[in-house]
């Protein structure tokens, strides 16, 4: 039993990080209806901020994480204004294929500028440290990471469903040309949502380093699965997001600890499909 | 009516005359066995082939799969495992995976279909990743060793030649001509037409009596078989196959960005597509390898995001738009 | 006979109640009007003949033959089809590929439905457009197209939801000319209409429906007599008393 609930734990701490990651695509699909193919890749450069900034300026990640949210934000502006913006009103295919161009220029310029070699960040504050309760074991920066994650997922929460670029966002998302007939100015909430989507990953990706190894490749998974997350909560729903994505963990943990390691993502694609099937809209979808 | 046809046979012949073009081109360099230049042309024919197969269900059909590397692989293995475990030719076992990926393809496809846009491809983004992983552990196929060809008698039984590229060339072009064939069949055939129905709107057609289901799946199982084909190919020319090797993203991609590069819901831009992308990533990959890991990938990376962003009808968007403009100042010349 | 037989035919959506209980014969051979005013239920009813929605309650019969909750493709091979309001022309394929989709329900025949496409395009006047890409049509020319893929599929009963909404006068004149036509062959028309003023002359029979209920079934000339239609269409204008009486039988309508 306790060995379960320990799994579950495990589960729970990743899927606040899927959630987080999940949080930023769901924004992006949820205003705009596309699929931002390059996100992990996103995720990967953010990590690797984080481990030069540790690496060479011996930043702890805890702090630099706001320096790689900042970075991933303009990287995402970037990919707006010179790509995104030209797929508007296009085919959701045409935003897709172009941002998968976009992941393989990002993976392989990191490929191709720090080597395909898995680097890890040693000495950070938190690296290492476990914190036990009652039995259960909870490492401390997996810990730090879920709580982030749910503290940004609820700040983000809150901003779109309470502020007023809240509500622009959303009435950007029902109609855009009604929104724009309203005095929205669609464009700059696209350029907003790019960066916040961006930024939320790069948060991510910012702590991340204190307990997993950075290379190109790193990216690629989260991607994969953060999409899974997202069209499993739901369209642009983002506590579906975030169910989603605890659900995704949990589940990871699971098969990977009762089957075997190989079948976490055969169960967690599995129980995309399974949710699809049942709801093709998602759980929160309608 | 009679111009119509008329047009058509003029459209034919020169696709014949392009398809000679190819086929005699090899024997130039082909006597000189310049290696490198005879890959280039068969990886033309294969990613062509494979592009055409996509193009059925992904062009003229609409259904934007990212799943076509399970069925590329499934061929692979179905081939693979004629050979290396069952020690026979490659025939039957291409035979078999051409069937058994239309049937994956249609019990898949069934729930898949009921799913609408981004839905539908991270759907199949998810069934490749299934599949892969699966793969993977599966002893009976080699997991995650793969399947080694073993060295035994060339020729066309053993489907394997090991000093000249030739006949892989020449047996890459029968299955491009095979698949082309089908494909121009099918653009002038009732088929063909309801695919193309179900694709611009598929209510439409439903109240035109179109069964846009069926359609759907008898599209998808055709181009799986396909596919199939074209993975059976793969393994018998690159004598190695595993799990990532065929059933991966990055496989299923290459179907779609070289028919959308190419041109996606015409004849001819699968081909176009291939003979463009091709010679550039072989030779980018040549020229600028040594400057370390990934320097094609990311000029590939641009090139892909400028051509779809600049370019959505492909390159035969580019090429009808010289044609425009070339009629243009012709027209200008006469007056 | 009656080719078309909708028995106590109700939709609902959710709360809402689009029809409620109508019932209706189609004569074979007949040109029948469905008019009403806006969010009257017509479109919603010609979707649950078509096969589009699945009536909540209600049978339909097709030529005898039961066909309610059959997926609409079904529907269209017994011979029922339909033409869409909002004018769905299959937008990357060509004028003629698009009658050619509705002919091949004619003949899988090459050679007999392109030749079924030809005599559709000329009848509804698009022969000279027949290459052109159909999303580049004007909505006079969609309208048209709508009407020869329609007839292309050469149907028992032809069901047209406002063909002649937003045609000009010479245009709508032609499209009445091509209806009265196919009806001389036999086949049997139904038609929505918004303004009355296109179909009145060559109905056979008008029904007219009003917040999802029918309200009237009668030969042109006695429909445009009738107090109820006239009400309808002109309501708001005249008495009070009938403004609480529609409120009256609207209520009553959603909770039966």
């Amino acid at each position: 039993m306790e060995t379960f609930i320990q799994v579950l734990i495990d589960g729970l701490l990743s899927g606040m990080v899927y959630a987080l990651v999940a949080a930023g695509l769901c924004l992006i699909w949820g205003v705009m209806d596309i699929i931002n193919f390059a996100h992990g890749e996103y995720l990967m450069i953010a990590m690797y901020v984080s481990y030069w900034l540790g690496f060479l300026a011996n930043i702890d990640p805890v702090i630099s994480v706001v320096a790689s949210g900042v970075f991933i934000f303009i990287i995402g502006v970037l990919t707006y204004k010179l790509i995104i913006r030209f797929t508007i009103g296009r085919p959701g295919l045409v935003a897709l294929l172009a941002t998968f161009g976009l992941a393989m220029f990002l993976k392989n310029f990191c490929m191709n500028r720090f080597t395909p070699n898995f680097r890890i960040l040693s000495g950070t504050w938190l690296g290492d440290k476990t914190f036990q309760l009652g039995g259960l074991i909870f490492p401390v920066p997996q810990l730090a990471a879920g709580l982030l994650a749910l503290i940004v997922v609820g700040i983000i929460y809150l901003i779109i469903s309470t502020t007023k670029f809240g509500w622009a966002v959303q009435a950007t998302a029902m109609d855009k040309e009604a929104a724009e007939l309203m005095g929205i100015n669609t464009e700059k909430i696209y350029v907003l949502i790019f960066g916040i989507g961006g930024a939320c990953v790069g948060i991510a990706g910012g702590i991340m380093p204190t307990y997993l190894a950075v290379h190109p490749e790193v990216g690629s998974m989260f991607g994969l699965i953060a999409f899974v997350c997202v069209a499993m909560g739901g369209f642009g729903s983002i506590p579906g997001a975030l169910l989603a994505g605890l659900l995704v963990g949990v589940v990871e943990a699971l098969a990977g600890f009762y089957i075997a390691p190989v079948f976490k993502y055969i169960a967690v694609f599995a129980l995309y499909l399974a949710v699809v099937f049942l709801r093709p809209k998602g759980i929160f979808g309608w | 009516m009679v111009s119509r046809e008329k047009k058509l046979k003029i459209k034919d012949i020169s696709w014949l005359t392009l398809v000679l073009l190819l086929s005699v081109l090899p024997l130039i360099p082909g006597f000189t066995a310049n290696s490198f230049r005879m890959h280039i042309m068969i990886l033309i024919m294969l990613y062509a082939s494979m592009a055409q197969a996509w193009n059925i269900i992904g062009g003229y059909c609409g259904q934007v799969s990212f799943g076509h590397s399970v069925f590329f692989g499934i061929g692979a293995y179905g081939a693979g495992m004629a050979v290396v475990t069952y020690g026979g030719t490659p025939w039957l076992g291409i035979i078999i995976g051409m069937i058994l990926a239309a049937c994956v393809a249609v019990i898949i496809s069934y729930p898949c279909f009921k799913l609408s846009g981004h839905y539908f491809a991270i759907a199949t983004f998810a069934i490749v990743e299934i599949f892969n992983r699966g793969f993977l552990v599966w002893d009976w196929i080699g997991g995650a060793l793969g399947l080694d060809y073993p060295i035994i008698e060339e020729g066309l039984k053993n489907f394997m030649w090991h000093n000249t590229k030739t006949p892989y060339y020449y047996l890459a072009l029968l299955i491009f001509v095979l698949i082309f064939s089908i494909v121009r069949w099918l653009e002038g055939h009732r088929f063909g037409y309801y695919m193309r129905a179900v694709r611009d709107g598929q209510e439409t057609a439903e109240s035109l009596g179109v069964n846009s289901t069926a359609i759907k799946l008898t599209a998808m199982a055709l181009s799986a078989s396909m596919a199939a084909l074209c993975g059976s190919f793969f393994v018998q020319y690159n004598l190695r196959v595993d799990p990532p090797m065929v059933m991966s993203l990055d496989t299923s991609m290459k179907f779609v960005l070289v028919t959308i590069l190419g041109g996606s819901g015409t004849l001819a831009g699968p081909l176009l597509g291939a003979a463009v992308l091709v010679p550039l990533q072989e030779y980018t990959r040549a020229f600028w390898g040594g400057l370390g890991g990934g320097v094609d990938l990311i000029i590939f990376g641009l090139l892909i995001i400028i051509i779809v962003v600049k370019q959505p009808a492909g390159m035969i968007g580019i090429l009808q738009y010289i044609q425009k403009a070339f009629k243009k100042t012709k027209l200008q010349e006469v007056k | 006979m009656a080719i078309l037989e909708v028995h106590n035919v109700t939709m609902k959506f959710g709360e809402l109640v689009a029809c409620n209980s109508i019932s209706f014969n189609v004569e074979e051979g007949a040109i029948v009007g469905l008019i009403g005013p806006n969010g009257a239920g017509k479109t919603t009813l010609f979707n649950c003949i078509s096969g589009l929605y699945k009536p909540s309650g209600g049978n339909i019969f097709f030529n005898g033959e039961e066909i309610t909750g059959l997926k609409p493709y079904e529907i269209a091979r017994k011979g029922a089809v339909r033409t869409f309001q909002v004018v769905r022309p299959l937008k990357d394929m060509t004028v003629f590929d698009n009658v050619l989709v509705g002919a091949f329900l004619y003949s899988r025949e090459n050679r007999i439905a392109f030749e079924k496409a030809y005599e559709c395009l000329r009848l509804c006047n698009l022969e000279h457009l027949k290459d052109k890409i159909a999303g580049e049509l004007t909505i006079g020319g969609k309208k048209r197209l709508e009407m020869a893929r329609a007839l292309a599929t050469n149907p028992k009963l032809l069901m047209l939801d406002e063909v002649m909404a937003g045609l000009t006068t010479t245009e709508m004149k032609a499209s009445v000319e091509v209806i009265q036509r196919l009806r001389d062959h036999g086949m049997t028309i139904m038609i929505i209409e918004h303004v009355m003023e296109g179909i009145m002359p060559i109905a056979d029979k008008v029904i007219v429906l009003d917040g999802g209920v029918k309200i009237a079934e009668d030969v042109p000339a006695s429909i445009v007599k009738n107090e109820k239609v006239i009400e309808a269409y002109l309501g708001t204008k005249y008495s009070k008393r009938y403004r609480e009486k529609k409120v009256e039988r609207t209520d009553g309508g959603a909770y039966t």
